[in-house]
């Protein structure tokens, strides 16, 4: 299981919780499972975001391999100038 | 090949300031920018302009303008296709209005025709039947209940309470709990600021060249940040296919964000199909500042518990920003860059983004970073003043380090902000005298920075020489950089290799040219692109030395027998195989692409001395210095001249510039006389010290820096005023009315 970190305002779709557990090996499978088993959150990953593994922030990835210890934080889209 | 981790490996021409590949073009006068194009048959446009804030459009007459002699096309939003994604309709709707003029300066209608005075006459003919509406500029007027609503329909599902339909996005992030870390604070701050809406200001007005033939096909010539955004919202806007449009970048006269979407571009093309001519389409410098974007300006609250020997107990920022009339995310960045700077344990910030009557924002160098660190670096500096404690060593004591659990969630891999605040201190500026109504400021800043989509082509040509083609235009020195880099891997001099940028039919989707992300992502694909030329050299070597491919390696510049078992054979120079390419299998070309990550993030620290003149409010900048972690300078000018650009924009940001509206929502300084940006002499010598501590997830451990410079001096300018002058103010710009009202205020 990979424990997800969410940001403040994705809690109220998550039942209140700041992180949520979900079975999956890479990111593209998080982000399926994370809108399966919260369908509230699947606004906002339709809209965009970004994760964060273990530090290193990626924007996209899907096919990014997950650890079963990884520090895994969702964020929003990342946007620059 | 050299494949040692980033911070070990000894450089040859990384780090060197070789001469810049564009320098000659651009002094000359013979670089091509986006209105330098001119084609035969060619027609010339103009735009209709709103007069209103906010007005419903019943009607558009274009029979007497086509009437004119020598108008060949009008286009109004019905020219434009049927779009269904929601952010490419948002472009096409600025681009053109559909059902309501949204913003004073929002275009209406464009015509071609065959000279600039026709196409100007017949925009005085086009007739448009508005119904004014209730306007409204100002964000916290916005956000009321009962206040004028821009778009109807545009919030997200997790917008709540009493507000606006203006409210489109909210967002929170943090971590603890601030109450019980306000309760832990020996003196705890509150305070509310404004930031005014600012513009990029790059120097080079929008242009573009547009040509449609019959048979649907379309060549784009433009100045931009992104070609490949551009074909992307182009052919969106306009119905088309992505192959069958051609677009191609020109030089560019400054971006800083403000280029990565599109305004001119799919009106020049609708033009041009409707006239079957060439169009081009310039926009004069009133137009760029009432209808491009500005960034977002924002109010914002922040409170800061701090005990007396200086650590940060807790802090919360509530974030309002408003990007114009069309929906934005900028302010979800601004409440994550927050407080980033610091190791918190209990820290929270909420934003929320509204529309107003103003122009849509586009991104601007950090996009929402630099006006919540202004707030949070402000509170910040009046607690060590409160507590007279060493500002730099409050930032020292609070700073975040490799494995802090930041504001927004993520644990910090290695990162210079410890470093930097260090030289900071330890730098000749933070101890030097200071005179009368002369002050001191400092402020933290922190950008993301990211990578992104990115290909690169590498051809090693037969006569040893090497040409790269990359997909972003070269706003900052990447083809000198991206050169550099190619050349170390490849062990050949830096002027054997000549870096062009490519249009969108020559090359892969590159993302466009923002997020501080082009030397760490193209460099790291060209890199690759490098490699992969070299395991090709290598393995024709191979087959003329009749040994395993293994058994040849890449050093020097050329190709080695490896180790006493391979055979003794003479190096192979790159030329020497180029010179054979035909004989031993065709061309030889290195080819990377990538949506990198990885990029790191990147902190600056910022020194600035003012004096404050009590009889006029006027602010003089008289030192200033940043320090900023690049985490590998590849060539130390550019990256200075990053530094210097953001302080300098930051600057302007802090001190004069500004979205002057009226009552009736009229923009009253679009122009550089009355938005004053600073210049050289406004200025002193920006001085600038680079720290590189590596980013690991670069090759070479190259971090951005674009960005983060524009971030600190918004808040190291207010500091040093409010150390100059003895007031401390709450809103951006400090204009000299505004310094002046606060030191007669004071008595």
């Amino acid at each position: 299981m990979v424990q997800v970190q969410l940001w403040g305002s994705l809690r109220d779709a998550a039942e209140g919780e700041e992180t949520v557990e979900v079975e999956a090996r890479n990111f593209k499978q998080l982000l399926d499972r994370l809108s399966e088993r919260y369908p509230g959150l699947k606004p906002q990953i339709e809209r965009g975001v970004s994760l964060a593994l273990d530090g290193r922030i990626y924007r996209e990835a899907w096919f990014t391999e997950i650890g079963p210890d990884s520090e895994v934080v969702l964020m929003p889209y990342m946007k620059g100038g | 090949m050299n494949e040692m981790s980033p911070g070990t490996r000894d450089f040859k021409i990384i780090g060197t300031r070789v001469k810049r590949p564009d320098g000659v073009d651009k002094v000359t006068g013979r670089a091509q920018y986006g209105a330098d194009l001119t084609v035969p048959g060619m027609l010339i446009g103009a735009t209709l302009r709103s007069p209103h804030a906010h007005a419903r459009i019943r009607g558009i007459d274009t029979s007497k303008a086509m009437a004119l002699p020598g108008v060949k096309a009008i286009v109004t939003h019905a020219d434009f296709a049927e779009i269904e994604d929601e952010g490419v309709r948002d472009v096409a709707i600025n681009c053109l209005a559909k059902d309501k003029a949204l913003y004073h300066g929002h275009a209406v209608a464009a015509v071609a025709a065959k000279d600039a005075q026709t196409a100007r006459a017949a925009l005085d003919l086009i007739e448009v039947d508005y119904e004014k509406l209730p306007h409204v500029t100002d964000v916290d007027e916005a956000m009321k209940p009962g206040a004028p609503v821009v778009q109807e329909g545009r919030q997200q599902e997790n917008v709540t309470g009493d507000w606006s339909q203006n409210v489109t996005s909210y967002c929170e992030f943090g971590h603890g709990d601030p109450e019980a870390g306000f309760a832990k604070a020996d003196h705890v701050i509150e305070r509310s600021f404004k930031t005014a809406a600012t513009h990029q200001g790059y120097i080079e007005p929008h242009a573009c060249l547009a040509s449609m033939t019959s048979d649907g096909k379309g060549d784009l010539w433009c100045c931009t940040q992104g070609q490949y955004f551009v074909r992307t919202l182009c052919a969106g806007i306009l119905g088309m296919e992505a192959s069958q449009l051609r677009v191609t970048a020109s030089e560019i006269g400054g971006g800083f964000g403000g280029k990565t979407t599109c305004f001119i571009e799919p009106v020049a093309l609708a033009l041009s199909r409707k006239a079957g001519r060439p169009v081009k389409l310039v926009m004069s410098r009133d137009d760029v500042f009432r209808a491009t974007g500005p960034t977002c300006s924002s109010s914002i609250d922040v409170k800061i518990g701090m005990t007396k020997d200086g650590r940060i107990t807790a802090g919360t920022a509530n974030l309002r920003y408003q990007g114009g009339a069309f929906p934005c995310e900028t302010v979800s960045m601004g409440a994550q860059a927050a407080f980033a700077a610091y190791d918190l344990e209990h820290v929270r910030t909420q934003g929320w983004n509204a529309l107003t009557n103003r122009p849509k924002e586009a991104a601007y160098r950090a996009p929402g970073a630099p006006m919540a660190v202004y707030a949070v670096e402000s509170v910040v500096d009046e607690l060590t003043q409160h507590f007279e404690l060493d500002p730099l060593e409050v930032r020292l004591l609070n700073a975040a380090d490799k494995g802090t659990k930041s504001s927004y969630g993520v644990t910090f891999e290695a990162i210079g902000l410890k470093a930097t605040l260090e030289a900071a201190k330890a730098h000749p500026h933070y101890s030097a005298p200071l005179g009368e109504n002369q002050g001191r400021g400092v402020s933290c800043g922190f950008w993301f920075n990211f990578g992104g989509n990115t290909c690169v082509s590498l051809n090693i040509n037969e006569d040893g020489t090497v040409g790269i083609t990359e997909g972003n235009p070269d706003i900052g020195g990447s083809r000198a950089s991206i050169s550099m880099m190619a050349a170390e891997e490849l062990g050949v001099p830096y002027d054997r290799v000549r870096t062009i940028v490519a249009d969108t039919s020559s090359l892969g989707y590159n993302d466009v040219t923002d997020g501080s992300r082009v030397t760490f992502a193209v460099g790291l694909a060209t890199i690759e692109a490098a490699r992969d030329a070299i395991r090709k050299m290598c393995s024709r070597v191979a087959k003329i030395w009749d040994i395993d491919a293994e058994a040849v390696v890449w050093k020097d510049g050329a190709a080695h027998p490896s180790g006493p078992n391979a055979g003794d054979f003479d190096p192979m120079s790159l030329a020497e195989i180029a010179a054979l390419s035909s004989e031993t299998g065709g061309p030889i070309a290195g080819h990377y692409e990538v949506n990198a990550d990885g990029a790191g993030v990147s902190f600056g620290v910022h020194l600035a001395d003012v004096e404050v003149d009590p009889e006029t409010g006027a602010t003089k900048v008289l030192r200033y210095t940043a320090f900023q972690d690049a985490g590998k300078a590849i060539h130390p000018d550019y990256v200075e001249g990053q530094m210097q650009g953001g302080s300098v924009q930051g600057i302007g940001w802090a001190l004069n510039e500004e979205y002057i509206y009226d009552d009736e929502g009229h923009l009253l300084n679009a122009g550089f006389l009355d938005y004053r940006i600073p210049v050289a002499s406004d200025l002193p010598p920006i001085d600038t010290q680079i720290l590189e501590i590596p980013n690991p997830g670069h090759p070479y451990g190259v971090r951005g820096v674009g960005e983060t410079s524009i971030v600190p001096p918004l808040a190291a300018l207010s500091n040093a005023v409010s150390r100059a002058a003895g007031v401390r103010l709450h809103e951006l710009p400090m204009s000299p009315p505004k310094v002046l009202k606060a030191i007669m205020a004071r008595g």
